[in-house]
């Protein structure tokens, strides 16, 4: 066996893997970067098989086993890639960062029975060189984190499971912090104890107690700092892919894992700044009591203006330019279809139409781009907010579905506003606001919203589907 | 010239692979950090390798039945988060384009 050639391959592999997400830097290279990446995870595994044919007499019960794997793993995953609808896709990114945790635990504890078969010793030899043993260790810790965190973070995701672990409201107890580092330390010094001694006794028990911190680190976490959560926890599969490889001494896998670390990490760095968070305070949990207080403090009801869709649709017609800023609220209503339907009619008449999207519009990091891109909405037409907040000045009339909190203008003018600094589209220098909303509830972080109140708002109630359809009806 | 420790290479490795990562991500298009995140889930699904070698190699039932797990449920990984990222790129078209 020419392990040369091997390692030139998994060479090969990894450079694929950095095309696959150099592609994405544009929606039009980004189809070719996804066949680098299926292209070098299919050298990666063919790679593997020939070692498995060489390295081991009578492979076939191996290579079978191997097969049986891939084929109902594969059958399992072609599946939910074909039928998940795009509002679900935050669940379905947390179900995998699970099974990567998972799958890197049980590749640890496979290397603890048996070193040799991993090159780690050689045959016959049940030692495990100590540095070895401390990347183990990292490795099933890491992984065993991020798997129970996923879960947890997949059901709170979800939310149509009753169990109180997977609900949206943070679950916090008195001496929750110490409590997470009295487990923290008994972990570690299991961790030690496995690296001196390695038995059994102290790895399991180390790995038992990741599980449970895992758990017990997301469910103080509120729903509204999910998109950091997933974030995180694909930074952590990352890790725990680089720390097998580590283990296993494969620079392909520490590659990978390391592209795929960093990458996470910049999404919950991109996810925070974005809302206003500072990472840690994320971690430890405290907006979701904070925003509980925050909404109780509102008080009294405020006249406003509204109008039908039919008026905001006369508004619109006039208008030379009309930028759209979709938030979540969209999605639920499943309106994104009937939206592009009322921007086509508008584009007809020769009005000016573009989407603002915030980093925080969805329940994932770029979540509503894939909503729209759903609809067919042409990506030309779809603005970040760093791109398009200068526009706003010289646009007749911002239309707001569903959105709240990123367009509050409190972030810029209220210091005092639990808000204030987080970025916003600037939605309120608009010559004209529309806004649609279902009611006057506050948003996620329970704040008034003085948009709502400023002259030039007009507000339509009601159901955004019905609302956006009774606009495009109205501009004919 | 005594032989370099292979632990040190490979955080010399993984050192200059999180800076080509670092950078790499910063250029991709906020607008497609979603299928980011669904083909990075397919990248870690490397750890298959690992999988396998257990699967493949190893002589004892229990590191066998970790290993096909393992290789089952990083499978999911890799033909999940390929297929639904390349779902998705599928529906990012230009103004005009074939539906």
């Amino acid at each position: 066996m020419n392990m040369s050639l091997v390692t030139m391959c998994y060479l090969v592999a990894s450079v694929c893997f950095i095309q696959a997400l150099k592609g994405l830097s544009n929606p039009r290279s980004a189809r070719l970067g996804n066949a680098f990446g299926m292209a070098g995870m299919a050298i990666a595994v063919l790679t593997t098989v020939s070692v498995v044919a060489a390295l081991r007499e009578a492979p076939e019960r191996g290579l079978a086993l191997v097969a049986a794997g891939v084929v109902v793993g594969g059958a399992i995953g072609a599946l939910l890639a074909k039928k998940v609808e795009m509002t679900k896709m935050p669940e379905l990114v947390a179900a995998m960062h699970s099974l990567i945790g998972l799958a890197a635990v049980f590749i640890a504890v496979a290397a603890v029975t048996e070193p040799a078969a991993f090159g780690i010793t050689v045959t016959g030899d049940y030692v495990i060189p100590s540095g070895n043993r401390i990347e183990l260790f990292i490795g099933t810790l890491v992984g065993a984190i991020t798997f129970s965190g996923s879960v947890i973070a997949f059901g709170k995701l979800s939310g149509k499971y009753r169990l109180r672990l997977f609900q949206g409201t943070p679950v916090t107890f008195r001496g929750q912090h110490f409590v997470n580092l009295g487990l923290a330390v008994v972990m570690v010094g299991c961790g030690i104890a496995f690296v001196v001694t390695q038995s059994w006794v102290p790895f399991i028990v180390m790995t038992a107690i990741a599980l449970l911190l895992g758990i017990l680190i997301i469910i103080p976490i509120g729903g509204a700092d999910m998109p950091v959560v997933v974030s995180m926890l694909n930074s952590y599969s990352g890790w725990a892919a680089a720390g097998i490889g580590f283990s296993l001494s494969n620079p392909m896998l520490i590659i990978a894992g390391s592209l795929v670390g960093s990458s996470g990490a910049i999404l919950s760095y991109i996810m925070c700044r974005a809302m206003n968070r500072s990472f840690f305070s994320v971690i430890l949990g405290g907006f979701g009591a904070q925003s509980a207080a925050a909404s109780a403090g509102s008080g009294v009801a405020r006249p406003v203006k509204s109008g039908s869709a039919a008026d905001a649709a006369f508004l619109m017609s006039n208008a030379e330019s009309v930028i759209i800023v979709p938030g979540y609220g969209l999605a639920v209503a499943r309106a994104q279809h009937a939206l592009k339907e009322l921007a086509e009619k508008l584009h007809d008449k020769g009005i000016k139409v573009r989407y603002a999207i915030h980093p925080v519009a969805g329940r994932m990091p770029g979540h509503m781009n894939v909503l729209l891109a759903e609809a067919e909405v042409p990506y030309d037409q779809v603005s970040e907010m760093d791109e398009i907040n200068g526009e706003f000045g010289q646009a007749d009339v911002a239309l707001i579905f569903g959105a709240n909190d990123v367009v509050n203008p409190a972030a810029k003018n209220d210091p005092a506003s639990p808000i204030a600094g987080m970025p916003i589209l600037d939605a309120y220098r608009a010559k004209t606001v529309i806004v649609n909303k279902r009611s006057m509830a506050a948003g996620y972080a329970g704040l008034e919203n003085e948009l709502f109140y400023m002259d030039k708002t007009m507000m339509v109630f009601g159901d955004a589907k019905k609302v956006i359809e009774d606009m495009a009806k109205a501009v004919e | 010239m005594h032989s370099i420790d292979p632990t040190l290479i490979n955080v010399i490795i993984f050192v200059l692979a999180v800076y080509v990562g670092y950078h790499v991500v910063w250029n991709v298009t906020p607008a497609l950090h979603t299928p980011l995140m669904a083909v990075t889930n397919a990248i870690s699904a490397i750890v298959i390798v690992g999988a396998m070698l257990a699967a493949g190699l190893t002589h004892n039932p229990v590191g066998q039945a970790f290993g096909v797990l393992g290789v089952a449920l990083a499978s999911v990984n890799v033909f999940g988060g390929f297929l639904v990222t390349q779902r998705m790129l599928d529906m990012f078209r230009k103004k005009g384009g074939a539906k």
